[in-house]
């Protein structure tokens, strides 16, 4: 069974309407590039699959529970799907061992001491143990975003959407960030990742899906999709064909 | 000029003096404390609460806003006991400050929680956390940090403003002064004795607002 099952999801934004009709389904442990032009609808579907955006028709389920726009199955559905933002959104009142206890200990009523062990185990994931108690502003954006990703990680998550997370990062930053997701990949984490990052898509994701105004263009594996691109549109794209 | 200062009388009235003092300072701790939480209270429901709450607050904080202090203490302590409130000096001091307190610094915290980036709610929404647990955990310390030294100042302003209390004979430093100069005719010293500790007290005041700036704003830092 399909861990994300998105079904003809359409959204607009006033009289513009940015998904026209998405299909997509996601196995566990897939590993899913989406990219495309910006304005394509590519964040805003991503935005759909844990709520903070509501859907105007289609359904989206998450290992086999509806998404309803009441904050009951919102609640449910981002115990099981973690998101990772562009701008990490780190609180900048806390510690980095704080941001990833408090949500454990708020939400899930974790003890303290268990909500600390587990954060401390998840910074050391992203090799950040020894920044517990720094505060985001003394972390460089790249410290910050594998914080961001420890944060989503101690909730737990059947699944992670990562929204462009190295496009605010200076390119020598986006290595580390990168390097975690490979490594969440190998685990067998199942990922959608909004990405501009074409030879990580091609390198380490199972699909890639090609959006353009607001359709799945193409979808396939990644020497499909980079190889052999069907479509004028994803050929210039992948710059392939001049404009 | 013939007029000799005389402050001899100081020690006979030193027990009125710290009396009043020490009405001013506990109601500038009470109207301080209850007057933050009423005005966050507030600054939530407008910024973010339910939407039929919203023009109730958006009422009491226009009517506080737009009429002096003077004429709603003299509302709470005259006008209400018809409607059967009845209180006593200090506890119409009391309220009057607190609702007063409330409507201006209500406010103040809503510029600092809408001034909050987005992204925050976001993510807070995204770890599962309710409206209300992002509101109390992610946003409202930051928020408050914005607005600290704003709200430091009102909470000066409403200290300085609560001589006028002395208007309904609560005891306090500003009555304490009326009371010594309708004694002794010494008018000028009086005034200017409670106008020097009303300086230290305000002066004192906002070292210990910035203290507890410091205190729960653990270090300084601008949000994401």
């Amino acid at each position: 069974m399909s861990l994300i099952e998105i079904t003809e999801v359409r959204k607009s934004f006033g009289t513009n309407e940015v998904l026209k009709g998405i299909n997509i389904d996601v196995d566990p442990g897939e590993v899913i590039a989406i990219i495309g032009k910006s304005g394509s609808g590519k964040s805003t579907l991503l935005r759909c699959i844990n709520g903070l955006e509501t859907i105007d028709s289609g359904s989206i389920a998450v290992a086999g529970a509806q998404l309803l726009p009441d904050e009951l199955h919102l609640r449910a559905l981002r115990l099981k799907i973690g998101m990772i933002f562009q701008s990490f959104n780190l609180f900048p009142h806390l510690t980095a061992g704080k941001n990833v206890m408090l949500s454990q200990m708020v939400v899930k009523k974790v003890p303290t001491a268990d909500a600390e062990a587990t954060a401390r185990k998840m910074l050391d994931r992203v090799g950040l143990a020894h920044k517990f108690d720094a505060y985001p502003e003394e972390l460089s954006g790249g410290q910050q975003q594998r914080v961001a990703i420890a944060r989503a990680l101690a909730m737990q998550p059947m699944a992670l959407l990562c929204d462009e997370i190295t496009s605010a990062l200076d390119p020598e930053l986006v290595n580390e960030v990168l390097a975690v997701v490979k490594e969440l990949a190998a685990e067998g984490m199942t990922l959608l990742m909004v990405t501009h990052e074409m030879r990580f898509a091609r390198d380490v994701c199972t699909r890639v899906v090609f959006m353009h105004q607001g359709r799945v263009h193409e979808i396939g594996a990644p020497q499909d999709v980079f190889g052999d691109p069907k479509t004028p549109e994803l050929k210039q794209f992948l710059g392939l064909q001049a404009a | 000029m013939t007029y000799s200062f005389d402050f001899s009388w100081i020690g006979e009235y030193l027990p009125v003096l710290l009396k009043g003092v020490g009405i001013t300072v506990e109601l500038i701790l009470v109207g301080a404390f209850f007057g933050v939480a009423l005005g966050t209270l507030c600054a939530w429901i407008r910024a973010l609460g339910p939407l039929w709450l919203r023009p109730v607050v958006g009422a009491y904080v226009e009517m506080i806003r737009n009429t002096p202090f003077l004429i709603q203490l003299f509302f709470i302590f005259f006008g209400l006991p018809s409607l059967g409130f009845r209180m006593s000096e200090l506890q119409a001091a009391n309220l009057a400050m607190i609702v007063n307190l409330g409507a201006y610094s209500c406010e103040i915290i809503r510029a600092g929680i809408q001034a909050t980036p987005r992204g925050q709610f976001e993510a807070g929404a995204s770890l599962a956390m309710s409206p209300i647990q992002t509101f109390w955990h992610v946003v409202l310390i930051p928020s408050l940090q914005r607005i600290w030294p704003a709200l430091s100042s009102q909470i000066v302003i409403v200290m300085l403003g609560s001589a006028a209390v002395s208007q309904i004979a609560a005891e306090d430093l500003t009555f304490a002064a009326n009371f010594i100069q309708s004694r002794n005719f010494r008018a000028f010293e009086a005034y200017l004795v409670s106008t020097v500790i009303y300086l230290f007290l305000a002066i004192v005041l906002r070292q210990l607002l910035r203290g507890a700036g410091a205190l729960l704003f653990a270090k300084r830092r601008a949000a994401q």
